[in-house]
């Protein structure tokens, strides 16, 4: 890896095989939410998910931490395929596979104080043995987080979004996770707000080696936090790099065009930059396109890439992507 | 009432509140800035810091029940908005002042065609006959980038997607060529490759239609792509304006400085934490005497709290209102490295 090496020491903790996840929404109507995804995530790492709405990332990291069952393909946690254990084997994956949400509002229960909140977790696992310790638990999670032990007997309603992320955040640390999905976690909070969480993030994965699967649609907080980018569309990944490779060397023109429309905070920039303007919507994802999925938007379309299902194949040392006729 | 000839609106000290059941918030607290005849001016600042409020109030948007127009004045064409009648307010709503929402899908009827919604304005307002306002709605479609325009006005809005319905929200929008345009987030809840094909709609359609923009945004990013002017607003009070180069350039003011350096740049530094803002925003239902950032700003002074500073001018755009800028206040450099992307 480039200069962000220090994260992640090579070993896969989590890997992804062919995982496909269909939603059936009328009769012999299916979704296909998420059709083919192989990828794996190494301990340490952060890796950074994006796409736009509708590509399917949300349910990528549902189906991950068993929130959803996969319709095909498997995923191992630690050589152990998630979605066939049962008892108390299913209960120890649960506790080390945790997740933060987006929107902390609705992901925390209004008539629960945060003690009991955070608690949650250390209550179904038994990890504490008395009322003492727990409460101990609970106040030492809140100032990991950058709250205060007084926050314990209040209720979410009255902390402001960002101290609600930190509350979501320290419930996922309660049951000491070794592997966190976060999906859109700062994407409901203010820019100054961001940044205090995107840094709690940061500290908490140093400090306790976790690794992060980090979702997000903003493509400059995704390059920042990420070790590794998968760039998804319409349920299937198109690219796959190390971070600085991937925003300085985009292959795929998917990925062309989703970073040049990120508008970036320097007029000068953007006064003479040049976009690669992606026409029309996303088709929708009950009958995607054949081929390559990405043609009917893409600007350098070819026939070809119709008929073909584009290989997905390393292009360079860790570059992955799926390589569409127009380009490969 | 006078006004600069090259200003299309003014607004003078600006005071609104509301009154709710935890007492009175004071949501804008003295704003004053023009708007220059064809320019876009972006009004940035975190929720909660008074930007809509501010837009909506040049609209008389607000909800008439518990909103207290404090004082100020909003002078358009020579009248002040604030003293206008409802039914006065009703000829400039539409035809000379319009405004677009964060999201399309509440902005539009969704039991009405959307051809039908476009001609309602134009026959309201233009008092055009009913073939003429379809055939206008035709074209308001394209001129806003909707293929098959011709079938898309028989349509209801939730045959259209997120991207588009916006466009439809734009059409009805500039459908009588208003002197202003108000967009209130207008691509928040787009992704960013549908951000961009409205952000240039949006440029494209300003520079055929000449028509002023008052863009609300807390994207810093959105603001350097397509804005002239950025009034950065905190607590209820502009504290630093200017054109969008000296202001990503040059930024005079803490909060401003802040907000640039919390966000992650493509060129950032992964090892390096980002510059967070300490803490949160104050409550405005007791807002603070002084500089209301002080309690967050890392060069806080005796003074701060005490008294809101005066505004310092930088250039003809250019002013902010710090204490730093005083005389006997020690020289401090800002945190910011903006420039230099590449």
């Amino acid at each position: 890896m480039t200069e962000q090496g220090q994260n992640g020491d090579g070993r896969a903790i989590l890997e992804v095989k062919n995982l496909k996840k269909y939603f059936t929404v009328g009769r012999r109507v299916s979704l296909k939410a998420v059709d083919g995804i192989s990828l794996e995530i190494k301990k340490g790492e952060t890796f950074g998910l994006v796409g736009e709405s509708g590509c399917g990332k949300t349910t990528v990291g549902r189906v991950l931490v068993r929130l959803y069952e996969p319709s095909d393909g498997e995923v191992l946690f630690a050589g152990e395929d998630v979605h066939r254990t049962s008892g108390d084997e299913a209960k120890v994956l649960n506790r080390k596979m945790q997740m933060i949400f987006q929107d902390p509002q609705a992901s925390l229960n209004p008539r629960m104080v945060v003690s009991d909140i955070v608690a949650e977790g250390i209550d179904i696992h038994n990890l504490a043995g008395s009322k003492k310790e727990r409460l101990d638990r609970v106040h030492e999670l809140l100032e990991t987080v950058g709250l205060s032990k007084e926050h314990a007997n209040r209720f979410p309603h009255e902390f402001s979004g960002g101290q609600r992320q930190r509350i979501g955040v320290a419930r996922a640390l309660a049951v000491e996770p070794e592997f966190i999905v976060a999906d859109e976690p700062v994407s409901a909070l203010d820019v100054s707000i961001q940044a205090q969480v995107i840094n709690l993030m940061k500290r908490l994965q140093r400090e306790r080696d976790l690794t992060y699967l980090f979702i997000s649609h903003d493509l400059s907080v995704v390059k920042y936090i990420s070790d590794r980018v998968g760039v998804m569309y319409l349920g299937q990944l198109v690219e796959l790099a190390d971070s600085a490779e991937l925003y300085a060397n985009p292959l795929h023109p998917y990925t062309r065009a989703l970073l040049s429309a990120v508008p970036v905070p320097d007029p000068d920039y953007e006064a003479e930059r040049e976009r690669i303007v992606v026409e029309g919507d996303l088709p929708s994802p009950v009958n995607p396109p054949s081929g390559c999925r990405f043609r009917t938007r893409c600007p350098q379309a070819v026939e070809a890439a119709a008929h073909v299902d584009p290989p997905w194949r390393e292009a360079k040392p860790g570059h992955w992507i799926q390589a569409c006729p127009c380009f490969a | 009432m006078e006004m600069n000839g090259d200003n299309i609106l003014e607004a003078r000290d600006l005071l609104v509140s509301f009154s709710t059941y935890a007492g009175e918030v004071q949501a804008v607290r003295g704003v004053t800035f023009d708007l220059r005849r064809g320019e876009t001016l972006a009004i940035v600042g975190e929720s909660g810091s008074g930007k809509s409020v501010t837009a909506k109030s040049i609209m008389r948007l607000n909800p008439e029940a518990n909103t207290i127009v404090g004082g100020g004045e909003i002078l358009f064409d020579g009248r002040d908005l604030l003293k206008l009648s409802e039914k006065q307010m009703q000829r400039v709503r539409g035809p000379q002042i319009a405004m677009v929402f964060q999201d399309p899908m509440t902005s539009l009827d969704p039991t009405m065609k959307v051809g039908n919604q476009i001609a309602e304005s134009l026959r309201k307002h233009l008092g055009m006959s009913r073939s003429r306002a379809r055939e206008r709605s035709v074209e308001l479609l394209k001129l806003v980038g909707i293929p098959n325009a011709e079938e898309r006005v028989k349509q209801y809005p939730h045959q259209f997607s997120g991207g588009m319905r916006q466009r439809v929200v734009i059409a009805i929008a500039l459908a009588c060529e208003p002197q202003i345009l108000i967009a209130d987030e207008p691509t928040t809840a787009l992704d960013v490759t549908i951000q961009a094909q409205i952000l240039d709609l949006l440029r494209e359609l300003q520079e055929k239609i000449g028509t002023s923009v008052i863009l609300i945004t807390h994207d810093l990013g959105v603001v350097a792509s397509v804005a002239d002017r950025i009034a950065v607003m905190y607590a209820g009070k502009i504290v630093e304006i200017g054109t969008v180069r000296e202001t990503f350039y040059d930024p005079q003011m803490p909060y401003t400085w802040g907000l640039l350096a919390s966000i992650p740049l493509p060129t950032a530094d992964r090892s390096q934490d980002l510059i967070p803002i300490p803490g949160s925003p104050p409550d405005m239902s007791d807002p603070p005497k002084g500089c209301p950032f002080t309690a967050r700003c890392p060069y806080a002074m005796q003074v701060c709290p005490t008294e809101f500073p005066e505004y310092t001018v930088f250039s003809a755009e250019h002013k902010a209102a710090c204490w730093l800028h005083h005389p006997m206040a020690p020289n401090v450099e800002p945190p910011v490295r903006i420039r230099g992307t590449r």
